[in-house]
């Protein structure tokens, strides 16, 4: 098993000095991606038969490579085979779509040979089993996705993006690197060494936190977000899919694996560290959405969201650990694991539906968009089964996992310590108005993007995207359906990770009648998508054959109603800022601090009245801008070095070696 | 080790502190060359000395290297290096003969205190000898430090690394491999330099650095 995924990866790295000749050639993109997509698939079909037929193996490899007394080693256990799906889930689909799109690529040289590394990179985290080989592929994974970050590297933006992108992955590294450190103090770097050793309490508790700095910088938890928004739309469209789908689920890998698995048993302030976190998280990452008009960055900001609802699902297992409810752990584990995998499918969709949004008209700003669901029929259905999960609806997945979540929350009341009790419910609102918001976002991307009418030449003229590119996004989208009707199948696949890292299962749920999940008790709830899909469609068809039968149905085509407006301009729509005014005046004022300033020309003046909105991310004045602020001011200072003489560099060195040699003495 | 091994080797060491204290007052180029030729010889017959001592034949190569090279053909080299750059004549401002005199002191103080604090566990010898190679390399940085002309900054150099071959000496068992590659790469770092005055000269009519640093400050 462990060698079938080894040579898999070795294959992805051998693809990548043919990416270097194949981007000349004119067919290159398709023989690379096609090698991608063979081997990702290999390898996602390797992880889930270990998942789900040899899950207790946990085969082990050991290469000689790296540190030359340790080797690197190697490990499929239940939950690297369970991410392995994920990652090769979402490399599949992101190198079928790029079968297509990667053909719009004009600079095919900056991203054929990384492509393939990076994929690469993230197999070798979700691999390694020691933390030598763990840390060197998490930055080999954060570097080459900065090369795709920075490929379009004329745009100004970008290369901001990818300056910001690189400070932020070295800090995470950083955390990483003094967390294992720490852990590696009494035992070794190799993972199963560090499983064994007692470390002490304190020692425990900065590992949580660094990994929580480490991982979560990764992850996009608030406040160490600002660069997700910036990187992630900045890459190529199926990369930008890879990034927010799958890179942000290595992190939370890198967080399972060291809280969970490698440390023992938790405490319960870990818990209560990382729901802090998490809840503020999803609502400050959904109403950033909210906010914005670029496209890909309303689904970067999204991503940070529905990171913030993983991490409060990993957070409430920890919490019902360290308390000793293993089964309601279990429930809110597998809660998180689940939304790993919803996330990863519905997010790659929708950045590939943008993706095919931008190579037909060439625009990101929802400003310049509408009307693209005449144009793009198929694109705008894949899209919109993608917004209905992200919003969390039923039938489709998004709803299984926050639903999962929600009853986990529900049972905080059986906690016995009264700081969880009491901030568990307020998480729990978080996430609820979380969740509203987000159906409010992908209403407005999907509204002002698809319907309407188009709001610019581009958006009248776009054209439907090729079959490769629609493959992807529909099998993506098919995959949201089964999951969300029958998620007994997915919950049942990831008992044994459950069981590896929580110490407990959620009840068995395939076999129950017509295939309803049950978490907890029959009498406490449960839930049907199967019949909830099945009554859905049955009453669509129903209504929508009753009203073609028995109302006219032949096609009418009449002026859309216009407010009373009799102006044909088709800026009179409602606009992506139009939409969010509401909310944007009711929360932005305080968390984004809003202001409208209205301008008005002096009289006699033909320059027309505008209407501006500012908005101020806070976080990142409050804590980025002094920190910049700082190390310009002390590198302005230190500066100076630089053109001193030689003779008093000679000086310097010399009254240094004095003081040190002092410092003995002394 | 008899008493009389033990307080010769301590005077060899001590003349080779002594004559890096000459070197720190000499402002005449050939004057401080002649007391480098000096300083070589006495590291010469010190090592000689812990070559007998040690009972180490290879320390003999050592000591031969130091006096064929150092003693008498990078002084000869740096004697005709200054006679066709014309600045024989040439008097250094050296910055106070008190004030230098009196750093030197502070610093081989100081590494006497350093290097009798950090190494009570080895023998008496190897303790003395360690101190005085110590003096003798901050004695070296501190001749570098005040000196504005090349030449005499090269000098100071060398007088450093003579400082490195007596702390090697006196440790016992350095393999002569070291020490041959030590002395390679000093020769070496010599001819680097030489070439490197001569294309300093070239290009400013002068070895003094200050006027490499004058040409950075008109750039900047």
């Amino acid at each position: 098993m462990i060698a079938v995924a080894l040579w898999s990866v070795a294959a992805l790295l051998a693809l990548v000095p043919a990416g270097i000749v194949l981007s000349t050639r004119p067919r290159g993109s398709i023989i690379l991606y096609g090698g991608c997509l063979i081997a990702t698939s290999t390898l996602c079909v390797t992880a889930l038969s270990d998942l789900l037929y040899f899950p207790h193996l946990a085969p082990s490899a050991t290469l000689p490579i790296g540190l030359p007394w340790l080797g690197a080693h190697f490990r499929l256990d239940a939950l690297s085979a369970f991410f392995l799906v994920v990652v090769n889930l979402g490399g599949a689909a992101a190198s079928l779509f790029a079968l297509g799109y990667g053909q719009h690529e004009d600079s095919p040289g900056r991203v054929l040979p990384f492509y393939p590394a990076y994929l690469a990179g993230m197999n070798v985290v979700v691999l390694a089993n020691d933390a030598f080989s763990f840390l060197v592929a998490w930055e080999f994974m954060s570097l080459t996705s900065w090369a795709l970050v920075v490929s379009h590297h004329r745009e100004a933006e970008n290369v901001r993006a990818g300056y910001v992108y690189l400070l932020m992955a070295s800090f995470g590294t950083l955390a990483l690197l003094l967390a294992f450190g720490l852990l590696a103090s009494g035992a070794g770097y190799d993972f199963d060494a560090i499983r064994a050793s007692h470390p002490s309490a304190a020692l425990t508790g900065m590992v949580v936190i660094l990994v929580l700095l480490g991982a979560g910088s990764k992850a996009g938890l608030v406040p160490l977000h600002a660069w997700l928004p910036l990187a992630h739309p900045a890459a190529p469209s199926h990369v930008s899919g890879l990034m927010s789908g799958v890179m942000t689920k290595v992190a939370v890998y890198g967080f399972v694996r060291i809280v969970f698995d490698l440390l023992p048993e938790p405490v319960w302030w870990w818990s209560m560290v990382v729901l802090l976190v998490g809840g503020p998280t999803a609502t400050l990452g959904v109403l950033y959405a909210l906010m914005q008009r670029d496209i890909k960055r309303v689904l970067a900001y999204s991503t940070i969201e529905n990171i913030g609802i993983i991490f409060t699902g990993l957070g409430l297992a920890l919490a019902f650990k360290a308390e000793g409810l293993d089964w309601v752990a279990a429930l809110a584990f597998t809660a998180a694991m689940l939304h790993v995998f919803n996330h990863a499918l519905f997010k790659s969709l929708l950045f590939f539906g943008a993706g095919a949004v931008l190579a037909a008209t060439g625009e990101r700003d929802m400003e310049k968009l509408g009307g693209l669901i005449h144009r793009m029929p198929k694109t705008a259905f894949a899209v919109l089964v993608g917004c209905v999960a992200i919003s969390a609806l039923p039938p489709f997945n998004g709803f299984v996992s926050e639903w999962l979540t929600f009853q986990a929350i529900l049972l905080s009341p059986q906690l016995p310590s009264w700081g969880l009790k009491l901030i568990i419910p307020a998480v729990g609102g978080l996430l609820a108005l979380a969740a509203a918001f987000a159906a409010a976002c992908f209403v407005k991307l999907y509204g002002i993007s698809f319907l309407g009418r188009p709001r610019s030449d581009v958006a009248a003229s776009a054209r439907e995207t090729d079959r490769f590119s629609l493959t992807a996004m529909l099998v993506l989208a098919a995959f949201c359906l089964v999951a969300g009707i029958l998620p007994a199948l997915f919950i049942d696949a990831l008992a044994p990770v459950s069981k590896d890292m929580v110490g407990n299962i959620m009840p068995h749920q395939v076999g129950l009648q017509w295939l309803t999940i049950v978490p907890i008790a029959e009498s406490r709830s449960s839930y049907n998508g199967l019949l909830v899909f099945l009554f859905a469609a049955l009453c669509g068809t129903a209504a929508a054959s009753a009203i073609h039968r028995l109302a006219s149905d032949r096609l009418r085509r009449a002026p859309a109603w216009d407010c009373g407006y009799p102006d044909p301009n088709l800026a009179i729509q409602y606009s992506a800022s139009s939409f969010s005014q509401p909310i944007r005046r009711v929360f932005g004022s305080v968390i984004f601090a809003a202001r409208e300033i209205g301008e008005m020309p002096p009289p006699s003046s033909p320059l027309p009245a505008r209407l501006r909105v500012e908005l101020h991310d806070l976080i990142w004045d409050a804590l980025y801008a002094p920190i910049a602020k700082a190390i310009g001011f002390a590198t302005d200072r230190i500066n100076i070095l630089q053109f001193l003489t030689i003779r008093r560099y000679l000086t310097l060195v010399f009254v240094a070696l004095i003081v040190l040699l002092l410092v003995v003495a002394l | 080790m008899s008493s009389l091994q033990f307080d010769i080797a301590h005077l060899l060491a001590g003349s080779l502190v002594l004559a890096s204290f000459m070197m720190l007052y000499q402002d005449r180029l050939y004057a401080l060359l002649n007391v480098y030729a000096v300083h070589a010889g006495v590291l010469a017959l010190s090592v000689a000395w812990q070559a007998y001592v040690q009972q180490a034949p290879h320390l003999y190569v050592t000591a031969l290297i130091a006096l064929v090279f150092k003693a008498v053909i990078i002084p000869v080299a740096l004697h005709r290096i200054i006679k066709r750059l014309g600045i024989h004549r040439e008097i250094e401002s050296v910055i106070g003969i008190g004030l230098t005199m009196m750093a030197g002191i502070g610093l081989v103080a100081l590494s006497m205190v350093v290097m009798l604090r950090v190494t009570p566990g080895a023998d008496a010898l190897a303790r003395e000898d360690l101190a005085f190679a110590l003096s003798v390399v901050l004695l070296g940085l501190l001749i570098m430090v005040t000196r504005r002309n090349a030449v005499s900054q090269v000098v100071g150099f060398m007088s450093l690394e003579n400082g490195l071959v007596l702390a090697a000496t006196g440790a016992k068992g350095m393999p002569l491999v070291v020490e041959i590659s030590v002395a390679f790469s000093v020769l070496i770092a010599f001819i680097v330099i030489g070439i490197f005055l001569f294309r300093i000269r070239e290009r400013f009519d002068s070895v003094d650095v200050q006027a490499l640093d004058r040409f950075r400050g008109e750039r900047r």
